[in-house]
């Protein structure tokens, strides 16, 4: 048994209806009108699909979305920036709920 | 490396099945031609660049040239009827001492004429010319251009190459080229600066022309994607970056049954500096010349029997038909 990933099980991706086919092709659907060519350009949802992997550090969508970004003609910087703006979204999310934090304590400090 | 090797390397390498198999198992083997619709005719392995991804290897010592000979039986052959496009490529063509009579009397005979020019020779000493010559002939100029940003398209084709291929499209710009009324075409090619396939051409050249013009002021007509062919330098940069499974891996498992029967050399005949014959400019590159028993060289072309040939393939040709497909003009499928 290798590690838990491994470049190879990228391509495996194609298979994950198994097991579940109807929910899977359904996800497949979903997933191709959902990333597919719309009112944004397949290179916007690109960085999009490339900033959310980072972000949920997903080695795969990483792999992939890299590539896909390469192929499409996307520079370096430009990824970057993607991965900032998800980096910093991801800040502002945690720092957004320390109003929870911060109404807690001052209901319950005296 | 030569051929041989290369094709030991790419029949040895990782997941994917022999090519012969996977076309067998699509239903899509064996190729055969179609017809000569293309001639393409390689001048030679000399070259003023030396290109990280050049299949051919050609750089400034290559001495391989097309004889005025070769050139001559070239333009009778081009005179038959079926042969609609003259194709020149290298090496730099400009580098061939016979190119500019050879577009003189071909310029005539009233076929689409294209030549494959790296453009920075054209802002070299003596050779500004052949913007004139070129246009003079309605010469369709094609150019590869791996990227619309400097640093990438330098990292290919050598340091400060992209600014000069921009002032040479500026020239070109000048005299009509790229401009829809001229009638003067000036395509451009992408391929990848690495170890990946390229994206959709439309949005590719959507891309193109809007960074062109915006940063650089220059337009072009059309741009063709490219997929790298593992081969030639390019095969040696996917050994040098332990790329070469991983690129395989991805040109096999987007292989696509339907881009198969769009191949170039169906339609496309390639002929080497010593007049050789090729089903296409990489079989020639790797050294595998048309069918055993076919006409062999341009002395003995024979137009019935070379348009029903089988096609020479090997583990190379999983280029040709990854994806939207690839070909001297671009995808293939869209
Ligand atoms: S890719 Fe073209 S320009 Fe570059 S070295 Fe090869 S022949 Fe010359
Ligand atoms: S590499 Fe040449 S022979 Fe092979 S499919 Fe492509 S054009 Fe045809």
């Amino acid at each position: 048994m290798g590690g838990y990933y491994d470049t190879e099980d990228l391509a495996d991706f194609q298979n994950i209806a198994e097991f579940a086919n109807e929910q899977g092709e359904a996800f497949f659907r979903y997933y191709q009108a959902a990333l597919g060519e719309g009112a944004l350009t397949e290179r916007e949802k690109s960085l999009i699909a490339l900033a959310v992997a980072a972000v949920e550090k997903c080695p795969y969508c990483i792999d992939a979305y890299t590539t896909k970004c390469l192929s499409l003609g996307i520079s370096n910087d430009e990824m970057m920036e993607a991965i900032h703006t998800g980096a910093a979204m991801a800040a502002g999310v945690i720092l957004a709920h320390s109003t929870q934090m911060r109404k807690i304590v001052k209901k319950k400090e005296m | 490396m030569d051929g041989r090797e290369q094709l030991g390397l790419l029949r040895g390498t990782g997941r994917c099945a022999p090519f012969s198999e996977t076309l067998a198992g699509a239903d899509k083997g064996p190729i055969r031609a179609e017809k000569i619709d293309i001639l393409q005719l390689n001048l030679g392995t000399r070259c003023n660049l030396a290109c990280g991804h050049c299949h051919v290897q050609a750089g400034p010592r290559g001495d391989k040239a097309m004889s005025r000979e070769v050139l001559a039986r070239c333009l009778d052959l081009a005179c038959d009827g079926e042969v609609s496009v003259v194709d020149i490529t290298g090496g730099a063509p400009e580098l061939n001492p016979h190119l500019e009579w050879f577009l003189g009397e071909a310029g005539a005979l009233g076929k689409r004429l294209i030549v494959r020019s790296n453009l920075v020779i054209l802002l070299e000493e003596g050779y500004e010319r052949f913007i004139e010559i070129y246009a003079k002939n309605r010469v369709e100029v094609v150019s590869s251009l791996p990227d619309w940003r400097a640093a990438r398209a330098d990292r290919q084709r050598g340091a400060g190459s992209f600014d000069r291929i921009i002032r040479a499209i500026r020239l070109l710009n000048e005299r009509g080229y790229g401009r829809e009324s001229s009638g003067l075409v000036l395509d451009l090619v992408h391929n990848p600066a690495g170890a990946y396939l390229p994206g959709p051409q439309k949005a590719l050249e959507r891309e193109y022309r809007k960074r062109l013009l915006d940063d650089h002021g220059v337009v072009f007509n059309g741009l063709y994607s490219i997929t790298n062919l593992p081969i030639g330098r390019f095969l040696e940069y996917l050994v040098r970056s332990d790329n070469l499974v991983d690129y395989m891996a991805d040109l096999c498992g987007a292989f696509n049954p339907a881009a198969v029967d769009r191949v170039m050399c169906r339609t496309t005949l390639s002929v080497g500096w010593d007049g050789s014959l090729y089903d296409c400019d990489f079989n020639q590159a790797l050294g595998l010349p048309v069918r055993r028993g076919m006409p062999g060289n341009v002395a003995d072309f024979d137009p019935g029997r070379l348009r029903e040939r089988e096609i020479v393939i090997d583990n190379h040709c999983y280029g040709c038909v990854a994806g939207s497909g690839s070909s001297c003009q671009g995808a293939t499928v869209s």
